[in-house]
């Protein structure tokens, strides 16, 4: 796919013009000429699906159902997120074992997402396969393994949600069904395997050798008190900056329309781009880990500051082993909840609420009117926000690409944006409805 | 397996070859094929995957494709174009999920202006490929066999594979959610808690989804094919509901579907 023009020895392309082994349709464009940088765009061409509008209009819990459509891999962030500004919103808050509930819930997508990453689209860079298809003819134990492994997080979602992809129990406040004690016991085998194979899985890939590349990241997560940051936290921490409140996130933070692109980039207000996803929590939060997950990471040599975007695998693995075991906690200790969802009332208000995608920060703000219904919306998803991050990276590793063979070259900006986890159909769907009011 | 019969996708010895492309979508309905996590490997030893940008760093050879899966609705030229060159490829291709099916989510827009709306949100509209509907696959070219939901069903998915490399008819009922839900004993939903549910008049493969969650069906598989939909709209507002709630229940993920359009319009 990829191809050498534009002039002499001293200027190359590099570019790709449909990516694979990522979420959605987008390709890249690198253009160097005498050693310097004169372009370096990852564009996103999947076609623009207009959610902000589709929400003005609806119910709460519709909005819930349909922000999910956004994204078939982590559905569950966006049901999580848009609850969480509703109930921001209506001053909602959830009873423990309900709260509890959801974080299960959100732990069976970071499981599926990160061992889809993991095992199907980013280990084949490290050894030399098209698809964890061909990599299984030589690693089937490897494949299998992350096959289970990924099973074992849609099965959580299903028990929980019906099904893994759109899940129909999330509603603001909680979940139309609360699941029986049995039904989630009845998964504690599974996960308890998953997560050894898991850590089995972690020390094999942190031996992998990955590309020397380690920008200066400014790392942006979300903090949820004492715990690690996935489906709830009121604050998002910013390297070298002071703590944002969730609900003022959209003044610190600026999206640009690019021409380049049918979605929106985000980077702080002082042009500055910044990283969000595992590296970033990991960054952050890393004292929060479960004993297990800090354990393995101790053992594999990775440290809190990992900063290099293609050893983001490792952190991918040592988060899931994270979800397991904290799923495993949550089951072991669950008792049913009287109701399955907290009680609330739709009034006209405001609220944003975020939580952690797998890929990264997820931030969502409704208005809704007096008469209950959405008025305004506003979603910021993970891959808009890293996007001006990978384009910098993109840049930064030009120098090196010129000493390389240029198929090789190409490769390895392909790599590099893959290693993001990038999630393309979410990326797209967000109108800047700012316009429209000015 | 009837590798080698007179019906069945591939010859004797050849493995079926796979396609899997994308328009708008979500990614969910192609991301089903790679859930399949215990048959997956064993569905590749039948089944050569040509084209699967997801999945695979493979080139596409480009060559004829004996199956072909097609995700997501046409909604700018670009993608009429690429599915025009896919269908010229495929012996059987076969839409997955309610937007190829049914044109999804997005079709939402239809019916609207869409140079206002190209305006009303972005900066440049210039750059922005985007035709005045969000169509289903069938609008363009001939379609051979369609899955319906938002998401597809992976049971469904695995049943229509297995039929195609045993050269039969996919073995998926065509009745109404309501059956499905009849069978799995859950009380009704509309007469107990007096939650609205589109289940009778939404095609089955769901399992009767929501249902078993105590709530209404929301209609992701789309209308049954001669379904009452408009004595389902009337009973819900004998029941209480005003016109608008009932235009926006009949108006979501397969709501550009005409039973369900008629439905949202009258």
């Amino acid at each position: 796919m990829s191809e050498q023009n534009g002039g002499g020895e001293s200027e190359r392309t590099y570019h790709v013009d449909l990516m694979t082994r990522v979420e959605g349709e987008g390709r890249f464009f690198v253009h160097v000429k005498d050693g310097a940088v004169l372009d370096a765009r990852l564009e996103i061409f999947e076609a623009p699906r207009f959610f902000e509008g589709f929400v003005r209009g609806r119910e709460p819990d519709e909005v819930v159902d349909i922000v999910a459509r956004i994204c078939g891999i982590c559905p569950v962030a966006y049901q999580v997120s848009a609850s969480r500004a509703f109930e921001a919103a209506f001053g909602v808050a959830l009873p423990e074992p309900v709260r509890a509930l959801r974080r299960l819930l959100y732990c069976g997508e970071w499981i599926e997402s990160h061992a889809l990453h993991v095992f199907m689209l980013h280990a084949p860079d490290f050894l030399g396969y098209a698809s964890a298809v061909e990599m299984a003819a030589d690693h089937k134990g490897l494949v299998e393994q992350g096959l289970r492994i990924k099973k074992a997080g849609n099965a959580l979602i299903e028990a929980l949600g019906g099904r893994a992809t759109h899940p129909v129990s999330p509603r603001v406040g909680g979940f139309w069904k609360a699941p029986s004690k049995e039904t989630l016991r009845a998964l504690a085998g599974d996960l308890a395997r998953a997560l050894e194979e898991t850590e089995e899985a972690t020390r094999f890939v942190a031996t992998l050798d990955a590309p020397d590349f380690t920008p200066d990241y400014v790392y942006v997560a979300l903090e949820d008190g004492a715990r690690y940051p996935i489906e709830a936290g009121d604050r998002i921490v910013v390297s070298g900056r002071e703590p944002v409140d969730v609900a003022r996130w959209d003044e610190v933070m600026e999206e640009h329309h690019v021409p380049h692109s049918n979605a929106l980039q985000a980077r702080l207000k002082d042009g500055t781009p910044y990283l969000c996803g595992p590296m970033a929590r990991l960054h952050h939060h890393a004292e929060k880990l479960h004993p297990r997950a800090a354990e393995l990471m101790r053992e594999v040599g990775l440290g809190r500051s990992e900063g290099n975007p293609h050893r983001s695998i490792v952190v991918r693995c040592v988060e899931t082993v994270h979800a397991l075991a904290e799923a495993l906690d949550i089951v072991a200790g669950y008792a049913e909840p009287e109701a399955p969802a907290a009680r609330w009332e739709a009034k006209a208000a405001v609220g944003c609420g975020a939580s952690e995608a797998p890929r990264g920060l997820l931030w969502h703000r409704y208005a809704v009117g007096a008469d209950g219904w959405v008025a305004d919306a506003r979603i910021v998803p993970p891959t808009s926000q890293n996007q001006a991050r990978i384009e910098d990276d993109l840049r930064g590793m030009a120098p090196g690409l010129a000493e390389m063979e240029h198929g090789a070259a190409t490769e390895l900006c392909e790599q590099l944006i893959r290693a993001y986890d990038p999630c393309i159909s979410c990326a797209t769907h967000f109108l800047d409805l700012r316009i429209e009011r000015g | 397996m009837g590798a080698g019969s007179e019906g069945s996708a591939s010859g004797a010895g050849a493995k079926v070859r796979l396609g899997v492309f994308k328009l708008a979508s979500c990614d969910g309905c192609q991301l089903q094929l790679l859930s399949c996590e215990d048959e997956l490997l064993a569905l590749t030893e039948h089944v050569e995957i040509v084209s699967f940008a997801e999945a695979t760093s493979r080139p596409d050879d480009g060559g004829p494709l004996d199956l072909t899966l097609v995700e997501g609705s046409v909604s700018t030229e670009a993608q009429r174009e690429h599915l025009q060159e896919v269908r010229a490829r495929s012996r059987f291709l076969v839409t997955i999920g309610a937007c190829a099916t049914a044109g999804g989510i997005q079709a939402l827009r239809n019916g609207r202006d869409v140079g206002e709306l190209l305006r009303v949100v972005y900066a440049q509209p210039a750059y922005v490929d985007t035709l005045a509907e969000s169509t289903p696959v069938a609008d363009h070219v001939p379609v051979d066999f369609s899955l319906r939901g938002c998401p597809i069903d992976k049971g469904q998915l695995l049943e229509l594979i297995g039929a195609l490399l045993a050269g039969r008819k996919p073995a998926i009922r065509d009745e109404s959610v309501c059956m499905e839900c009849k069978r799995s004993g859950q009380v009704c939903v509309m007469v107990a808690k007096g939650e609205a549910c589109l289940g009778p008049v939404t095609h089955a493969g769901c399992g009767a989804l929501c249902p078993t969650f105590g709530r209404g069906c929301y209609g992701c598989f789309g209308p049954k094919e001669g379904a009452q939909v408009a004595a389902l709209g009337a009973r819900f507002e004998a029941e209480g509901m005003d016109a608008e709630t009932r235009r926006r229940r009949f108006k979501l993920f397969t709501g550009w579907a005409p039973a369900f359009r008629e439905e949202s319009e009258r």
